[in-house]
């Protein structure tokens, strides 16, 4: 078939498809845009700080690689929760899943265990590259490590169950939201540079997120040998908060798509 | 006893569709019953709100004697059902597939359970494939060995031989009813296949438009219509030409 015999009406009617698609999806069109600005300002900040503080990491060079570990644990716990969810979608088989005597609390708890399963997988695998790349181990933040991975890894569910609701009630298209919806919190969080780096109204916000203070513990951990401990009970506080909400709209969609009966259709 | 299945003024409004209207009707345990209309008429929404996976926008359902809308989990486990709108997750095998719903549903000697369906609806030789490779025959046989796991007090199936092949439809068909006659179980089945009807069917109630149209046994219906057979009848439900009073017959009889 030769060039010529491409058909621009059927090319047009596949572009208009997917038009038609993305006019109805607010989460399609935020999302194009989401990756780009999240990556920008995120390495803005560490560009900005290195610029000045070059000597702090000299000071621990295992800070940079411990906390990347840490943010893994945080993004795969997210992720693993709410592909887990994805995957019954792309299966079609919610219908059958709540046509059982399944409950909708039950499918979160098994969702938070394969979330578990995937994250010491994925993160296990991670830390050992890091042991032997650059021997770097994230044991070396010793028992605060354990206070670490269970808050980062909660966080990650209580956004996991956000993002799961979200599909929930809008399908598919909301699929992209698995991948990126952790990212908001990347800049804010002090992952590769401290809080106090963000300008003062960002802090603000960053002190509502645990994961900041999670990351400003294993700084002091690994920088000032010393455990704070008000950052982990901050960070508890609000992880109990993140949960709760995440399975609050967990449940309160799966109400809606009783009610949309969207449980056996739902789709893109 | 309670009937098997009570429905009562029951209506389903998706914005401003009317999927079901008001619809009353009781099956009797040990039943089967269908649930015959054309596209759209509100059987799989009907079946859908039995199973409590789509919310009333009025009215009550009852399944073996337990209110869906308050103690759905209780029956859950003595029901099941199959529906061509629902499948199963493509990558599992077959084998893996029927025993997480094993689990689901709790049964009890699952290897054993597993080995009779097995037998029973023919499916051994294709038990290790995973569940996405099976042809649509295949899937359905699947589907209802899913459907049997926890031998099931109430059964609804939603087009349980469509994709079948003539032979296979028929000997899943005698499956389906020596389970019924064996566990006495009650069956609700939304069909389009009248000969299926026919065969199975000791009551059938006729939707159209989301109400109940007409209803009784296929031999008092093709007796009522003048007709030969339950096809000739449905056509004429479809086409608005039933009996004077027919479209009276919302109301609830037990099937």
């Amino acid at each position: 078939m030769s060039p010529a015999a491409l058909s621009l009406r059927r090319i047009y009617a596949m572009v208009l498809r997917h038009l038609y698609l993305l006019r109805k999806s607010w989460v399609r069109v935020v999302e194009m845009a989401y990756w780009p600005t999240m990556q920008m300002v995120l390495w803005g900040f560490i560009a900005q700080f290195l610029a000045t503080n070059s000597s702090w990491v000299a000071q621990a060079p295992g800070v940079l690689v411990s906390a990347l570990l840490l943010w893994e644990i945080l993004f795969r716990g997210q992720l693993g929760l709410a592909l887990s969810f994805i995957e019954e979608l792309y299966s079609r088989n919610l219908g059958h899943l709540f046509a059982s005597p399944l409950r909708p609390l039950e499918l979160v708890a098994s969702m938070v265990c394969v979330s578990l399963v995937r994250t010491l997988i994925g993160v296990g695998t991670a830390a050992a590259l890091a042991w032997f790349l650059y021997a770097v181990s994230i044991f070396d933040l010793g028992l605060p490590l354990v206070a670490f991975f269970a808050n980062l890894l909660v966080t990650g569910w209580g956004v996991g169950l956000m993002v799961a609701a979200l599909v929930m009630r809008h399908g598919l298209a909301a699929e992209n939201l698995a991948w990126g919806a952790i990212f908001v919190a990347a800049p804010l969080s002090g992952i590769y540079y401290p809080v106090g780096v963000l300008p003062p109204w960002l802090q603000a916000v960053a002190w509502w997120l645990p994961t900041s203070h999670v990351f400003e513990g294993m700084r002091a951990v690994l920088i000032g040998r010393t455990f704070l401990w008000h950052e982990l009970w901050n960070a508890i506080g609000l992880n109990v908060v993140y949960l709760v909400v995440g399975a609050g709209m967990f449940l309160a969609s799966f109400e809606g798509a009783r009610k949309r009966g969207t449980l056996v259709q739902i789709g893109e | 006893m309670s009937p098997a299945i009570r429905v009562v003024g029951l209506s389903k409004r998706f914005g401003k569709v009317e999927a079901v209207r008001g619809i009353s009707f009781e099956v009797a345990r040990g039943a089967t019953c269908a649930l015959l209309g054309g596209n759209g008429a509100g059987k799989t929404s009907t079946l859908s709100m039995l199973l409590g996976i789509l919310l009333p926008t009025a009215g009550h359902v009852s399944v073996l004697g337990e209110d869906i809308a308050r103690h759905r989990y209780r029956v859950l486990s003595r029901m099941n059902f199959t529906s061509p709108y629902v499948d199963l997750p493509k990558r599992l095998t077959v084998e893996e597939n029927l025993k997480v719903f094993a689990r689901l549903y709790g049964v009890l000697r699952m290897r054993e359970r597993l080995a009779e369906l097995v037998e029973r609806l023919e499916i051994g030789e294709f038990l290790r494939r995973p569940y996405g490779t099976l042809s649509a025959g295949q899937r359905t046989r699947v589907s209802i060995a899913k459907a049997l796991l926890n031998e099931p007090e109430a059964l609804l199936l939603d087009e349980p031989t469509a994709s079948l092949d003539p032979d296979v439809g028929d000997r899943v068909r005698a499956q389906l009813a020596e389970y019924q006659r064996h566990a006495g179980a009650t069956l609700l089945i939304a069909s389009h296949n009248m000969p299926e009807v026919e065969r199975m069917c000791s009551a059938v109630l006729m939707m159209r438009a989301g109400r109940i149209v007409d209803r009784g046994s296929p031999g008092e219906l093709i007796a009522r219509y003048g007709r030969r057979t339950m096809e000739e009848v449905f056509l004429d439900v479809a086409r608005s030409t039933g009996p004077a009073g027919a479209r009276d017959a919302d109301r609830a009889t037990t099937a």
